[in-house]
């Protein structure tokens, strides 16, 4: 099963906000961005995607490249800027569907700074987290690298879906079996024994950083219970993250991690004992 | 003739890339402030790499020293660069976002506590994979936390350099101080070459790369903010400096509008030209603090 990323991101930004096509103006057409309900309120869903007569031909089969980032910073900023004196409950969230292949290789990307890109998206969307804006997370695809730090992993809560298509890594498989010097195959069989390593998001759910695994048959045709049903797991991840503290800490707090994030919490509990101890 | 007009200063400097992270970040400190935490002998290391036939090391390779610079409280996390290629695993990537979330705690409280993140990295540490890109984030947003109170100083130094998801941690930072040795980029020449193909980078070709992600480059295009010599006592005056200017009125990363607008300014339809890019990003004003 091969299809194409992006279309996964695309048809579930579609099934939630009624719309598919891009901001016309300053965005490239890479970015789908739009105000749209939510439970009984608005919200700002962002999505990218790829393009295929973008000006960047890294972006045309859907690697998160410069102006993806930039555009997604711009349309969190001015959420931030408008909401900035709104009590926290009224700050409205901010609503991430990821299926990003990864971050933009290319040379025109390094030599313009992605690095910098990158980061300004990403801490935009920490910023707004931290402003009091409920940031969701829908993996609805790939969630790759460079690409995920820059859509998405900076969200409040993470939802993904539970099945084969969905797969949330630092590398893709041929690039890491190479750079570690093993197998394709090998590197799938470590996998199964070390949980930060395997390609399947039931391992990956192990690790405590999600909020929930959702299912639909087939997440690239929802049917409308499915919608629905995803619609509703993004209200409650909305009122969960207005309950919760403004930072990552339900990350390694939460009961997953307490099993498989020890070496995180040992670490920290030792530094705050010796940073304390004068 | 005396020997000191014969031999030149920068054959008496004491340099900084020579030194290993440890020694690294104590030289920043004042002396007799300093002392780490949650060292060797604490013996936390990867729970992940043992189980892969990979030696561990008792520090993971990340260093944390806690102490005062200029006469301020501050912490300085440091990357080894040779345990792992300075990799960010589950325990080196707790460390800093731990350190940072102290000295933010420490800062809320009345306490400004400034962070120095020496970065020699390849970025995520690939036999903890997720781990390690999940532990990219919470840098990154422990940074942005401490930024309100504190600056947070990042410094790059060495041919090692600062790739993958740390480069983003770069971004984020109040200050990035770069020796000319030192590289700053997203992706590494290798992986573009793997990638994208040798016509889209040559990874053999160092004039371009040192070209692209050069130190000097990064700081004439106002990417980073000081270029300097492999100079132990130069680097640690610098920190002081940034120490001592304290937050930044307002953060290179907040100026979204400013790069956007550059962005949408480049010709795509050729590779673009470092040198050119250069000039143009630093004659306009605004983008350089």
């Amino acid at each position: 099963m091969k299809e194409q990323v992006g279309l996964r991101g695309k048809a579930w930004f579609k099934a939630l906000t009624g719309s598919d096509t891009p901001n016309h103006g300053d965005d490239p057409n890479s970015v789908l961005a739009t105000t749209a309900a939510v439970g009984n309120e608005s919200a700002l869903f962002l999505c990218v995607v790829p393009d295929k007569d973008s000006r960047f031909p890294c972006v045309r089969d859907g690697q998160v490249g410069l102006e993806e980032a930039f555009t997604l910073a711009t349309h969190i900023r001015a959420v931030i800027a408008e909401d900035r004196d709104k009590p926290r409950e009224a700050k409205r969230p901010i609503i991430a569907i990821v299926d990003v292949k990864s971050q933009a290789y290319g040379r025109r990307e390094e030599t313009a700074g992605i690095f910098f890109a990158a980061a300004t998206s990403a801490d935009a969307y920490a910023s707004a987290r931290m402003a009091g804006h409920p940031v969701i997370s829908l993996v609805a695809g790939h969630a790759f690298s460079g690409g995920f730090l820059t859509h998405g992993y900076q969200a409040n809560r993470i939802l993904a879906f539970d099945d084969a298509g969905i797969v949330i890594h630092a590398m893709h498989k041929e690039a890491a079996a190479r750079i570690t010097r093993r197998s394709v195959a090998e590197l799938e069989k470590l996998g199964h024994e070390i949980p930060p390593m395997s390609y399947d998001v039931r391992e990956y759910a192990k690790l405590g950083l999600l909020f929930k695994l959702l299912h639909a048959d087939d997440p690239q045709h929802s049917t409308s219970n499915e919608v629905a049903e995803v619609r509703r797991a993004i209200t409650e991840a909305i009122a969960d993250a207005r309950k919760g503290k403004l930072d990552l800490s339900n990350r390694w707090e939460s009961d997953a991690a307490k099993e498989t994030r020890k070496g995180t919490l040992a670490v920290r509990a030792a530094l705050e004992a010796q940073w304390f101890n004068e | 003739m005396n020997t000191r007009t014969l031999i030149p200063d920068f054959v008496n400097r004491k340099s900084f890339i020579e030194l290993d992270a440890r020694a690294r970040a104590q030289s920043l400190f004042d002396e007799g402030t300093w002392k780490e935490l949650v060292g060797p002998f604490d013996r936390i290391e990867s729970p992940w790499l043992a189980k892969q036939g990979i030696a561990p090391q008792f520090d993971d390779g990340c260093i944390v020293i806690k102490g005062k610079i200029g006469g301020s409280p501050a912490v300085a996390i440091a990357f080894e660069g040779a345990f792992q290629g300075g990799s960010v695993g589950e325990v080196s990537g707790a460390k800093m976002t731990a350190a940072l979330d102290l000295a933010t705690k420490d800062s809320e409280t009345g306490k400004p506590t400034a962070a120095v993140l020496l970065l020699q990295t390849g970025g995520v540490r690939l036999q903890e994979a997720n781990l390690g890109l999940a532990a990219v984030a919470e840098i990154i947003s422990s940074a942005l936390a401490l930024r309100q109170h504190a600056p947070v100083i990042t410094i790059v130094a060495g041919t090692v350099g600062c790739f993958g998801g740390m480069s983003l941690v770069a971004g984020v930072s109040s200050y990035t101080v770069m020796t000319r040795e030192a590289r700053l980029g997203l992706n590494g020449p290798e992986v573009i070459e793997q990638e994208s193909g040798i016509d889209e980078f040559d990874s053999s070709d160092r004039a371009l790369i040192w070209a692209i992600h050069g130190g000097e480059q990064r700081v004439g295009m106002g990417l980073a903010d000081s270029l300097l010599e492999d100079d132990a006592g130069k680097i640690a005056a610098a920190v002081r400096d940034c120490v001592h200017q304290g937050v930044p009125e307002k953060h290179r990363i907040e100026q979204v509008e400013l790069y956007r607008a550059r962005i949408a300014a480049l010709d795509t339809s050729r590779q673009i030209d470092p040198a050119k890019l250069r000039q143009q990003w630093a004659s306009t004003s605004g983008g350089v603090r």
